[in-house]
């Protein structure tokens, strides 16, 4: 297994920097299975991923990595509770119609989460929409009649809602073009990633 | 791991083959207490055991199957063997890389030692002095003929529905002699309604006037109408309720008759299957493998933890289900994989979009087959010999 170093993504190498070496990790959503493969090779992790459909399952399957295939949204009840390392929901999020109940869950499978996201609030979306028009970029690129999302947010609003789910955000980085983005993050990210736990108990 | 282009050869048939028959002398101790003496299994292999024999997959069979997996006996034979569309050179299955076993179960009648087989002690058929086998029961014999191949270790053992139940039964009973289940279309065990419908099947068979309490060899007759019920309700159950409309609906062979003839096409199928079945299949045997069916239940001693159950196993699993399976659902197929979960084992589940019911595990569906060739080709093994 080779990676491909000109299709070098930055949000894999962060995610792969949240995890454990060799450590247990579930993909949920995880689409041609691109991210297990990279953390497969490079931090040997023993993954799983979860992805209902067919033409991305074998995707999977011809990269050699275990892939369940079921629909995220139907339950994860196959899942036992803190049963892995790290549950990933990598630019899934906003196609997931019940986002409280899914990050519930993950934070039940796993001892860490780690999500991330198309950020609503980047100045590119603010300015199409300030145009009259659906935002389109490279993080969002569907038309408003053929998109998955169903439930895009900006970074703000995830804060306030790990906040109001009494989630721990233990870290947050923000992305545009690959390069991290510390200046007005809401306003200037295109990609927002979390890493999550449940609030430690007192 | 590579990619692989399904169209880039052609598939073909391992052509015209022949069963052979390992005898065995030493006592099988059954899981009923009872002991079969000696025994014959009657199997076929296709492609060639490599130098490290370490390139052996195993078919195990369902209700009705046998060893006679692929190819032709003669040229002019009008069907090939049941998984003729799996097995063979470029198939899913692909005799250039594995050494393929098919198997007859014992307690079949394609062969292997059976009801209809003559009982060394009193020179007359078994009949219904022969034992009640169990899933556990034919995988301990399958190992004996793996150990007959000179095969210490399985690189994969394959099952649909029933012969899933074996290659799970592999796995737990013989951690170390296989690498690979590939389990289709199965359970980890069966749902009432499930074997609700082989006591009916058994019934059927067993109040058969012919039936003679198993004993109807020595009588010259086979209860033909009970087995051709069971078959007829069996076969109900492998479709779905779309397939049946697709394939029948309510067509008509010809006209309402207000009679009780075979007036709709549906009806005509099942008396075909029935017919054709009760001519060529054992109804000793048919009441043993629902009974197999039945008693499978890897997690009772657990008090039905699989988990547990599984505790030993190390194999990697590919679990593949069918929608419109209602006789073996995606659900029951679920449990197993949750379980394998439990223990950190290597698995991938598919559940295949089908029309077909159980029966769709049998079937070319190109998806289906795309999975299976897809693991089958990730599986390493050594060089040919």
């Amino acid at each position: 297994m080779s990676v491909n170093i000109a299709e070098f993504r930055h949000d894999f190498a962060i995610i792969a920097g949240w995890l454990p070496f060799g450590g247990k990790v579930l993909d949920l959503g995880c689409g041609d299975g691109a991210l297990l493969e990279y953390l497969k090779s490079s931090l040997e992790i023993s993954g799983y991923g979860v992805e209902k459909d067919d033409a991305n399952w074998l995707a999977c399957m011809s990269k050699g990595i275990n892939v369940i295939q079921m629909d995220l949204e139907a339950g994860l009840s196959d899942f036992e509770d803190q049963s892995f390392d790290t549950v990933i929901l990598s630019q899934t999020l906003q196609a997931v119609h019940n986002t409280e109940g899914i990050v519930r869950e993950m934070l039940r499978i796993g001892r860490e989460v780690i999500v991330t996201f198309p950020n609503f609030g980047y100045w590119r979306h603010r300015a199409q929409s300030l145009q009259g028009r659906m935002p389109v970029s490279k993080n969002l690129p569907y038309q408003w009649y053929d998109t998955p999302n169903v439930h895009l947010c900006t970074i703000y609003d995830f804060d306030q809602f790990c906040i109001n789910c009494n989630i721990n955000v233990k870290e947050r980085l923000v992305l545009t073009a690959n390069q991290p983005v510390t200046f007005m993050p809401n306003l200037m990210g295109s990609l927002a990633m979390y890493r999550l736990e449940s609030m430690p108990k007192k | 791991m590579s990619e692989i282009n399904p169209s880039s050869l052609a598939e073909q048939s391992v052509g015209i083959v022949a069963a052979q028959t390992a005898h065995f002398e030493q006592p099988l101790c059954l899981k009923s207490g009872a002991i079969l003496p000696q025994f014959d299994l009657v199997y076929e292999t296709y492609g060639q055991l490599n130098a490290d024999k370490s390139n052996a997959v195993l078919i195990c069979h369902a209700l009705s199957g046998t060893h006679h997996v692929a190819g032709k006996y003669n040229a002019d034979d009008k069907y090939p063997g049941w998984w003729d569309n799996l097995v063979g050179p470029n198939k899913p299955l692909d005799t250039n890389k594995f050494f393929v076993i098919g198997v007859n179960n014992l307690g079949g009648c394609s062969g292997s030692t059976g009801p209809a087989s003559i009982n060394p002690q009193t020179h007359q058929p078994w009949g219904s002095q022969f034992p009640v086998l169990t899933v556990e029961d034919w995988v301990n014999s399958q190992t004996l003929l793996a150990d007959y191949l000179g095969i210490q270790q399985l690189a994969a053992v394959v099952g649909g529905s029933l012969g899933g139940m074996q290659a799970l039964q592999w796995t737990i009973a013989y951690p170390e002699r296989v690498r690979h289940a590939l389990v289709i279309a199965s359970a980890p065990n069966l749902t009432a309604q499930n074997m609700a419908f082989n006591e009916v099947a058994r019934q059927a068979i067993i109040t058969d006037p012919e039936f003679h309490g198993g004993d109807y060899y020595a009588h010259g007759v086979v209860p033909r109408r009970g087995l051709r019920i069971a078959r007829m309700l069996g076969h109900i159950t492998y479709l779905s309720d779309d397939a049946m409309g697709a394939k029948f609906g309510r067509k008509l062979k010809d006209t309402i008759r207000y009679s009780f003839d075979a007036e709709f096409e549906m009806e005509s199928y099942l008396r075909y299957q029935g017919d054709k079945f009760a001519g060529e299949f054992d109804a000793n045997t048919y009441l043993r493998m629902t009974r197999a069916l039945d008693y499978y239940d890897p997690a009772l001693p657990f008090d039905g933890n699989l988990s547990q159950a599984l505790d030993k196993v190390c194999a990697q699993f590919l679990l593949v289900s069918f929608t419109s399976d209602w006789r073996f659902s995606p659900a029951r197929s679920h449990e197993i994989v949750k379980a394998l979960l439990d223990n950190e084992l290597t698995v991938s589940y598919a559940e295949v979009t089908a029309a077909h019911g159980h029966d769709a595990f049998l079937m070319p569906d190109p998806h289906y087959h795309a999975i299976l060739r897809n693991y089958l080709h990730n599986i390493k093994v050594g060089e040919p010999s």
